[in-house]
């Protein structure tokens, strides 16, 4: 098994360098070979389709392997790893700090929930969960709530679209676009933020964000309200969505399944309520549950979901409208030296800090020179830290060995687990069944894949 | 792992996660699990060494295991493990819990791989564990702690109950064994062929252990330390940027 010069493809002839470990030949007489045979030989009798990894509806690259008997699908099985980017082993080779950068880019339609989840495992390493600010928890969850609104509609609208509902996936995206402009006001970015740090977050919300939010989410409201008026008693959008896809309870345990799927099934499972982070305990809101346990019942989930998550902005905004304090944890070995800024070329070091250590301050210039290129040390140890995100719950293991760089960072993406099911979920069941299942899973390959 | 090197007939038995054998939580409790120990500074070795730090020796050492009261629930989950492996066969629970660790307010179990089966299965049924949610599998590598390089962690839910723990299991890279504990737990189907794909810990009992991220034909585990991360020096606005496993490491 060296591994000292990787290459794609294994040399044509070479053996297996492990006895008992299954490995598979993509040519010469390989498996491959045997199973193109087979399935010449049994061509009459079944077939194989592949849906995906390049088709639409599979919500970026998922590959679907379907065997089908007329329009019945006998077996499905998933194929992962298209776009598998090892931001994990890249994570090694970087600062705890720029390990948020990475792990924004994992699932990319809930990047705060990555962030957040990562931060908050490198702060219980460092033993600071306590010496967080109280307006930093609340920054991150305002941010968490305003995504989980944003996925779910994109989740609600692609499903849509997917069905031939092109008006739920225009309206959906309209109402995304509203969040999309704070998370710019915030970040300076629409995706990919990287905006929460250990030990809090970078800067303060801009001036007048608060009036901003309120007119938005009177705006998301709306356009929420013409959404359930669009599907949820729609006779088609019912026909095509009630008792598909159905997993029921047990099936959910036995598979891991979290998130609106498992709730779907009647469990109000949410580790928002089960194991509070953020000082989400102080928030008033419901885990909404539904019985169906199929497609419908899950878009009925993430409808309430966005409410509940609308009535937890409204109170996070009135704490943040009427507190202030450091968004940063004290600790000046800790704490990324600068505010940030936003300037014309997106966020950067604040200019007054330039000044200071550029022109009067030469230790805060060195100190914020081994801060930024060195990075923190974090005590060796390892830490399992989850949060709630849209599509279930998603698990940090951090493991640190000392050093200023993640020993090992492994992310449990709801996603990757969540697709085990589409398994369970479409065999029996109708071929244009299976693109309502797969949205109601609403798996985001790039968490999958990571 | 080299190329001359063949998983062990005789499986090595007895393999703990924290290094020292037969400990049980009852009994001594054992230091620190040294992983590895470094030496100089910023990754710099040999005669190059000009930094002065050739002769700092560090070691790197994850948490001891705990002594008891563990605090919290911890006490009740491991006193019930224990009461219900011994249950289920006299002696069990000393070989299969070889250790506990209490650290940043979470319960580690190391578990001895042979038993790892018989403790989820105690953990998902007994109705005053029930870890019935399981979170997947993830592994981690230690080049360097000779015998148990390889380790597996899992990481439980108690919905009923509302708590957490989380096993780990070691295994050396001659014998990179685990059994699989997909007949427990389900949801372990493509975790662990996820941590077989990156680590080439083999999960025995497995429905279909195959790649699941890498292509089916690709040589070597990405996620080991021995592999390389790979990546080329960049030029940007006329300087060159080493590629980052390249760089200089604090660590």
């Amino acid at each position: 098994m060296s591994t000292a010069t990787p290459h794609a493809t294994r040399d044509a002839g070479k053996p297996s360098d492990a006895q008992d470990i299954p490995s598979f030949e993509a040519y010469g007489d390989g498996d491959w070979s045997s199973i193109a045979e087979e399935a010449a030989r049994l061509g009459e009798e079944r077939i194989v389709v592949n849906m995906g990894p390049q088709h639409p509806s599979t919500h970026g690259v998922l590959r679907l392997m379907l065997e089908i008997d007329g329009e019945t699908v006998t077996e499905a099985r998933a194929g992962i790893g298209y776009l598998h980017t090892g931001i994990e082993k890249n994570m090694e080779f970087r600062t705890w700090t720029q390990g948020v950068t990475y792990c924004t880019r994992m699932d990319y339609l809930a990047p705060f929930f990555q962030e957040v989840a990562f931060c908050l495992g490198v702060e219980k390493l460092l033993g600071i969960t306590d010496d967080i600010p109280e307006r930093a928890s609340q920054i991150r969850v305002l941010l968490m709530e305003l995504n989980r609104i944003s996925s779910h509609l994109i989740a609600l609208g692609t499903g849509g679209n997917e069905m031939g509902a092109t008006t739920i996936m225009t309206t959906s995206f309209t109402a995304r676009e509203e969040i999309l402009r704070l998370f710019e006001a915030v970040t300076g970015l629409r995706m990919n933020h990287g905006f929460v740090r250990p030990g809090g977050v970078p800067q303060d919300l801009p001036p007048g964000f608060v009036a901003d939010a309120r007119a938005a989410m009177a705006k998301v409201r709306h356009y929420l309200g013409q959404l359930e008026k669009l599907m949820m008693e729609n006779p088609i959008f019912k026909l095509r969505l009630v008792g598909v896809g159905h997993l029921n309870l047990s099936a959910c345990m036995a598979l891991g399944m979290t998130g609106p799927v498992l709730r779907s099934a009647g469990l109000p499972y949410d580790v928002r309520k089960s194991d509070p982070y953020c000082g989400y305990e102080t928030y008033d809101f419901e885990v909404p549950v539904a019985q169906g346990a199929d497609a419908y019942d899950r878009v009925v989930v993430r409808v309430a979901e966005c409410y509940e998550s609308l009535k937890i902005v409204d109170q996070v905004l009135e704490r943040l409208e009427k507190g202030s304090g450091p968004v940063m944890v004290a600790d000046k070995k800790i704490a990324w030296p600068a505010q940030m800024a936003i300037g014309t070329d997106g966020q950067g070091n604040s200019l007054d800090h330039i000044k200071e250590i550029m022109g009067t301050s030469m230790e805060a210039l060195i100190h914020h020179f081994k801060l930024v290129t060195e990075g923190f040390r974090v005590p060796a140890g390892q830490v399992w830290q989850t949060v709630e995100a849209p599509r279930g719950e998603l698990g940090v293991h951090l493991v640190s060995d000392g050093g200023t760089r993640p020993y090992r960072a492994h992310f449990r993406d709801p996603s990757f687990n969540n697709l085990q099911a589409v398994s369970m979920m479409c065999e029996g069941g109708q071929l244009a069944d299976v693109v309502v299942a797969v949205a109601s899973i609403d798996p985001v390959l790039g968490g999958v894949d990571r | 792992m080299s190329d001359e090197t063949t998983p062990a007939a005789d499986a090595v038995d007895h393999i703990t996660p924290g290094g020292s054998v037969g400990a049980v939580p009852s009994g001594d409790l054992r230091g620190p699990d040294v992983v590895e120990v470094r030496t100089g500074m910023w990754g710099v070795h040999g005669p190059g060494d000009t930094t002065g730090f050739g002769g700092l020796v560090r070691q790197i050492a994850m948490p001891g295991s705990s002594a008891r009261p563990y605090g919290g629930y911890f006490d009740e989950v491991v006193d019930v493990l224990l009461e219900v492996l011994e249950e289920t066969e006299p002696g069990l629970a000393a070989k299969a819990v070889t250790g506990v660790v209490v650290d940043r307010d979470e319960l580690t179990i190391e578990v001895a791989r042979e038993h790892l089966v018989a403790v989820c299965r105690a953990l998902r049924d007994d109705q005053d564990l029930r870890f019935e949610l399981s979170l997947g599998v993830s592994g981690v590598h230690y080049p360097e702690a000779t015998g148990r390089e390889l380790r597996a962690v899992y990481h439980l839910t108690s919905v009923t109950h509302g708590r957490r723990v989380r096993l780990e299991v070691a295994a050396p890279d001659a014998d990179p064994h685990i059994p699989s504990t997909v007949a427990i737990y389900p949801t372990h189907d493509w975790h662990e062929r996820e941590t077989w794909d990156f680590f080439g810990i083999v999960f025995d009992g497995h429905p279909a252990l195959a790649r699941i991220q890498m292509p089916d034909d690709w040589p070597g585990h990405p996620q080991r330390k021995d592999y390389p991360l790979g990546g080329i020096p960049v030029e940007y606005k006329g300087a060159t940027i080493p590629s980052p496993d390249t760089r200089r490491s604090y660590s």
